[in-house]
This record gives C-alpha cells, sequence and structure tokens, in this order.
C-alpha cells in the first residue's frame, strides 16, 4: 500500500498511456520502436535536471539555454559543413564554452533570486529567446557574415526558419543498430524487432553512471549539503553560491549535449521553435517518473521519459478514435505536461507551508 | 538627493522612459503619421489597462502580481463568445459579455484565490504553470464545445471554433467610437478611456474601504494582520476573485477595441505581459499603486506601437516582437532578482 501511495503519480500515469494505446489501436512493434527512439533522444536532457534538484534550485526551467547553447554549436557546424560523427562530437565540444558562459550568467541570476528559482529560470527561458531570436534573426547576416547565403533568409539577414542538419543526422543513433530476432521466452518476446540504437544508449548509460559516481566526489556532497539545508552547509565552510553555480553550469552542459542528441535524430533544427519547450517537457517527465521539486533519481528520469512520450505517442490516435478529432489529443498531452508541472509544484508548495506551521 | 529621485524614479522606468522618448524622436525624423501612433498609443493604453490593473489587488494582498490571470480571461472567453452565440450585437453584446463573464470571473478567482492560499510563498511558479494549463486545458473546450454560430465555427465542417472569431459589426470598436473625436490627425478613443477612468475610480474607492485598507494591510505585514484579528486568508482570497473579475471584464474590453476574439493559445502569455507593465511602471513583486499601473500600461504599449512602424523603417525587419519579448520578461527578472526591502518574513 505504501509502495502505491510513494509511486502513485507514476501508476495513475502507467494506466493513462495503457488505456492510451488501447484506444490508438497502434500495433506494439510500431509503439515500441517510436518509444525507443524517443527515449533514445530525450533521456539526456531530462538527467540534466537532476542536479540542480539535489542542490536544492528545484527544476532548472532554464535548460533552455542549455538548449540554445547546442543549438549554436550546430550552427556553426553547419555553416562550416562538418559532418558525420566527427561533425556531431565537434558540435558538442563546441557547446561546451557556450553552455559553460550561460550556465554561469544563469547560476549568478539563481543565486540573487534565491527561493524563487524555478519562476526566474522559466522567465529567463523566456527572455534567453528574445536575446536568442535577436542574434538568429537580426545579426547573423549583418553583424555576424555567414558565407552560405542558402542559410539565409531572402533578404540575407536571418536564419530560414529550418536548418538541414543531414551532414550528422543519426551520427550516432545509426552508428550500430541492434535489432533482436527470435527470442522465444514468453514475456521477453516482445522485444524482438525492436531498433535499438546502442551508441546513444550507451552514451546515456554513460552519463548515468557518471551522474551517481559524480555524487560519490567532495562536489557531489557539497551539492547534497547544500541542497539539504544552504546556512548549515555555508556554516560548514561549504562556498555556497559557488556550488551552486557549479550545479547550474553542470546542468546547462548536459542540456546543451542532450538537445545535440535530440537534433541529430531529428535531423533538422527549427531555429526558432526547437528549444523553445525543452524545459517544459523535460520537467513534467521529470515529474511524471515520480521526482519531486527537492527529489529526483536517476531511474525516476528514465521512467518519466517512457511514460511522457508513450503519452505523446498514443494521446493524438487515441483522441481521435475516443473524441473524433486529433487535435483533442495534441491539446490534452500539453495541458498533461502544463498540468503535471503546476500540480507538483502546487502539491511541494502546500506541503512545504504544512511543514512549516 | 540625486540618488533618492532617481530612485523615485526607478531605473526602468528610467531607461524605458529614455528608450521611447528617443523612438519618438527618430518617428519625427523619419517623417512617420505621428497622429496616427499617438492614436494607436492612447487606443493600446486602454485596451490593456483594465487587465494590467487586475495585478493591483494580489500584489496588495501579498500573493504577487497575479500570474494566475488566465483563470479570468478565460471567463472572458466564454462570455464574449456566448454573446455571439446568442447573436447579440452592440452594447447589448457588450453588456452580456461583462455581464457574464465577471461572475464567472469571480467564481474562478475564489477557486484559484483558495489554491493560492495553500502554496504561499510560490504563488508565482503555481500560477504560472495553472495559468498554462487552464489555458490549454480550454483549447479543448473551444474544439469541442457546441457553438452553433457561423460566424465563430469553422466553415466547410471543421472542429470546433476559430482561432479568432471577427468581431466586426458585433462590438467591433464600440467604446473607442463613443463619443471619439480628432485632435488636430490625434483620434481619442474617449469611451475607451472614460471606461478605464471609471475602472480606476472604483479600484481606487475599494482600495480606500475598510476592506481594501485591510487588504494592503495583510500584504504589506501578514503577521501583524493576523495579531490584530484580520483574517490572512480571506483577504488574499478577496484579492484574487477580483482580480480574475477584472481579469474577465479587461479581455472582453480588449477584444472589442481590438476588434477580435483570440482563441486556443492566445492567452498563454497575456499574464506576462501585464505583470511587466505593472513592474515597468515602478511596481515591485509587493507594493503596485493605481498610478504605476497607469504609466507602466502607458510606457510599455506606447513602446510597442512606436516600435514596429520605426523599426521597419530604420532596418527593414520586425524587431519590436523580439523587443517585447526582451523588455517584457527583463523587466519580471529585474523585479525577481530585487532585495525585497519591507517585504514579509514567510
Amino acid at each position: 500500500m505504501k509502495l502505491i501511495q510513494k509511486n502513485i503519480v507514476p501508476i495513475v500515469f502507467i494506466i493513462l498511456c495503457t488505456i492510451g494505446f488501447q484506444y490508438s489501436g497502434l500495433s506494439w512493434i510500431f509503439f515500441a520502436n517510436d518509444l525507443m527512439t524517443r527515449l533514445a533522444r530525450n533521456s539526456f536532457l531530462v538527467i540534466s535536471l537532476i542536479i540542480p534538484v539535489l542542490a536544492g534550485m528545484g527544476l532548472n526551467f532554464g535548460i533552455v539555454l542549455g538548449a540554445m547553447a547546442g543549438q549554436f554549436a550546430a550552427f556553426i557546424t553547419v555553416v562550416h559543413n562538418l559532418t558525420g560523427i566527427g561533425g556531431f562530437f565537434a558540435a558538442c565540444v563546441m557547446a561546451i564554452p557556450f553552455a559553460i558562459l550561460f550556465g554561469w550568467l544563469t547560476g549568478i541570476l539563481f543565486n540573487k533570486a534565491k527561493g524563487k528559482e524555478m519562476i526566474t529560470g522559466l522567465i529567463l527561458g523566456f527572455f534567453a529567446n528574445g536575446i536568442y531570436q535577436l542574434v538568429c534573426l537580426i545579426f547573423i547576416g549583418w553583424l555576424i557574415p555567414i558565407s552560405n547565403k542558402a542559410l539565409l533568409l531572402p533578404s540575407g539577414v536571418g536564419f530560414v526558419n529550418t536548418l538541414d542538419l543531414k551532414i550528422w543526422q543519426y551520427a550516432i543513433d545509426k552508428f550500430y543498430v541492434f535489432r533482436a530476432r527470435g527470442i522465444d521466452i514468453p514475456v521477453l518476446k516482445y522485444l524482438n524487432n525492436i531498433n535499438i540504437p546502442v551508441l546513444t544508449l550507451t552514451i546515456v548509460v554513460l552519463l548515468c553512471i557518471a551522474v551517481v559516481l559524480l555524487f560519490r566526489t567532495k562536489l557531489g556532497q557539497d551539492f547534497r549539503a547544500v541542497g539539504q539545508n544552504r546556512h548549515i552547509a555555508e556554516i560548514a565552510g561549504i562556498k555556497v553560491d559557488r556550488v551552486r553555480i557549479i550545479a547550474v553550469i553542470f546542468s546547462t552542459v548536459l542540456a546543451a549535449w542532450g538537445q545535440l542528441i535530440f537534433l541529430q535524430n531529428i535531423g533538422n533544427v527549427q531555429v526558432y521553435g526547437s528549444h523553445v519547450q525543452v524545459g517544459t517537457f523535460a520537467v513534467a517527465a521529470l515529474l511524471i517518473g515520480g521526482a519531486t521539486v527537492s527529489k529526483a533519481t536517476i531511474g525516476q528520469a528514465l521512467l518519466g521519459t517512457v511514460l511522457f512520450h508513450a503519452l505523446f505517442i498514443v494521446s493524438p490516435l487515441a483522441g481521435k478514435n475516443l473524441m473524433g478529432s486529433a487535435q483533442v489529443g495534441e491539446y490534452f498531452r500539453v495541458f498533461i505536461a502544463y498540468g503535471v508541472i503546476g500540480i507538483a509544484l502546487a502539491l511541494h508548495a502546500w506541503q512545504r507551508l504544512v511543514k512549516k506551521q | 538627493m540625486g540618488n533618492s529621485l532617481l530612485n523615485r524614479i526607478g531605473i526602468p522606468r528610467l531607461i524605458i522612459s529614455l528608450f521611447l522618448a528617443f523612438l519618438v524622436a527618430s518617428a519625427f525624423s523619419y517623417g512617420l503619421p505621428m497622429g496616427q501612433i499617438f492614436g494607436a498609443m492612447l487606443t493600446r493604453f486602454g485596451m490593456n489597462a483594465l487587465l494590467v490593473l487586475a495585478m493591483i489587488p494580489t500584489i496588495q494582498a501579498g500573493a504577487g502580481p497575479n500570474f494566475g490571470l488566465p483563470f479570468g480571461i478565460i471567463c472572458g472567453l466564454i462570455g464574449a463568445t456566448l454573446a455571439i452565440e446568442l447573436d447579440l450585437r452592440d452594447f447589448t453584446a457588450l453588456f452580456f459579455a461583462i455581464g457574464v463573464s465577471v461572475p464567472l470571473g469571480a467564481f474562478a478567482g475564489w477557486l484559484y484565490g483558495l489554491l493560492l492560499n495553500r502554496v504561499k510563498g510560490q504563488e508565482m511558479t503555481v500560477g504560472t504553470y495553472m495559468g498554462f494549463s487552464i489555458v490549454s486545458l480550454m483549447c479543448i473546450f473551444w474544439l469541442m464545445a457546441p457553438y452553433t454560430s457561423p460566424e465563430m465555427v469553422w466553415p466547410y465542417g471543421g472542429d470546433g471554433l476559430r482561432v479568432t472569431v471577427v468581431l466586426d459589426g458585433r462590438m467591433e470598436q464600440l467604446l473607442d467610437k463613443l463619443w471619439s473625436f480628432t485632435i488636430g490627425t490625434v483620434r481619442i478613443p474617449t469611451g475607451l478611456l472614460v471606461v478605464t477612468a471609471i475602472c480606476c475610480v472604483l479600484l481606487w474607492i475599494f482600495m480606500k474601504t475598510r476592506t481594501g485598507l485591510a487588504m494592503s494591510i495583510v500584504g504589506s505585514n501578514p503577521r501583524f494582520a493576523e495579531a490584530s484579528g484580520l483574517n490572512v486568508n480571506k483577504y488574499r482570497l478577496i484579492a484574487s476573485v477580483i482580480s480574475c473579475a477584472m481579469g474577465a471584464a479587461g479581455i472582453v474590453i480588449y477584444s472589442q477595441s481590438y476588434g477580435f476574439i483570440q482563441l486556443y493559445q492566445a492567452p498563454l502569455y497575456m499574464a506576462l505581459y501585464s505583470v511587466s507593465a505593472i513592474l515597468i511602471g515602478g511596481a515591485s513583486l509587493q507594493r503596485a499603486t493605481i498610478t504605476q499601473a497607469l504609466i507602466g500600461t502607458f510606457l510599455f504599449n506606447a513602446l510597442l506601437v512606436i516600435a514596429l512602424p520605426v523599426a521597419n523603417v530604420a532596418m527593414d525587419s520586425d524587431i519590436s516582437e523580439i523587443m517585447r519579448v526582451i523588455i517584457s520578461n527583463g523587466i519580471i527578472l529585474y523585479a525577481l532578482t530585487r532585495k525585497e526591502v519591507g517585504g514579509d518574513a514567510r
């Protein structure tokens, strides 16, 4: 009983997904393949949220800036035509300085708005999006010369809406694809014929291990200490502000890489749209996995990614079959994303208030 | 001395004013039709004023700017669409729309206020996401609701209401044109401004009543208020009710002036723009006055009105939407990072 109570959120969503799957009429193979693709391309972004949560800064809506850093790096590879797996890793390396800079600035801002990090991160995401548009739409081609005119709008200023990333699409996803065949064991036979992007998943697993190891280091312990109680950490001689900035930088760099993994799977970048919802969707996925504002594990991040995206796959078709309109399903999943975040934040604030009294 | 003057005007208000003056000057030098521009500024001011004034009750009651304004806005949209569904016209339509939306908005505000009282200290984050969720939930409503008016549903058997409903011949610019006159080339939307003024006076009177004063005390010092026997939660609830009711009426006035009802995702960021307008006017997250709301609404909207033509002439690209995003969110960030002087110690 206690187990159910503890995991009520994921359980509700498992039920919701099962019902949705039934009504969607999708075949298992299609569903499972789609889910595998989505798990591979989105889990990195979700995991990037964990460190700030444990450092007591709540859900880092500011990972939108990380996604922007990733996209800037992607633009550079497109302009200089860096192709294949080399191009992808070049983008990952080039994203680091951008992400460190953005993460550092975000961290400073969060330190000035302690206790209000989440709303600050959210508004910061909107604000940064304005600056980003200013750079991509006005500065590119005007202050920042681009030799390849095909990438620019007809006026010669600003990027076109969609930049093709065929040069390194599937760079890691299709590096080695494993496909199980002929498994006869009853439960496991559902795993037949699913394309598994081995390298991408390996990278995700390595990241998970790295995060676990990080929390065993001195720095990781500092994160936890700051997360549990800032004042006690301060007295214990931890430079709280500095540790918090480092946590945000970690998160931002990981988000930049996460966005690049996402883009290499999609194969193009919506210059003015790909990054906008990154924060909301990643946060919603983490919360659906059962995490809270102050507690998150890697397992929750992965489970949440699976459930959130399962809902994403089935809801348009389920909406169409149940309500006669695919649009309903689309709106429903957006509502779920916002609603889950809203309820989770409300419950957390409520519990904290009750505890205080 | 100079420092205190700067503090009183406030750095953001100063920067925005200077920027506005600069844009007005450049508009003059480019020979743009200033009469039209000033007229548009007044209209945009009247259009948005009530939505910005709606921020005052919750700020004064200590619940912060009302990021949950979409709760009220949604109700206003229901009122306005119902008026068209019933085939009402002119002032009947307008009064019906407002008459339906205000009680609905008050009820939504009551529910929202109950929520706010349980999440003290986190009103802004929770409010924002609850606002986002209600807007996306209502997207499903607009899609499924059994409206039949051919002016509103998609033609050719599409699903649900249109994204924008045209108010032409219904209540388009009803208040704007009322007693409207022109000075030189500037058209004054008299009716709209009069309504705005009436709302200001009503709000001002309310804030001076026992309830209004108690509300401000609750906001400025909840512990003291509690100690002197005021029910903190009750006054926060009242503030939320009034704020959402104002939001509901506000969006009807906004829509009639704009000439369109915007449905679906349109109300998503409206709260943010209202929040930033009042902050530009010099309000903080804890204190706000009617004057600040009016100044902020004017500065913010005047800037947006004039930026578009100036940017078009000067750099041949549309920078005004980008500017709107940067300024409105920048000012909220500024307010969030300010040290809370005399803020309550929850």
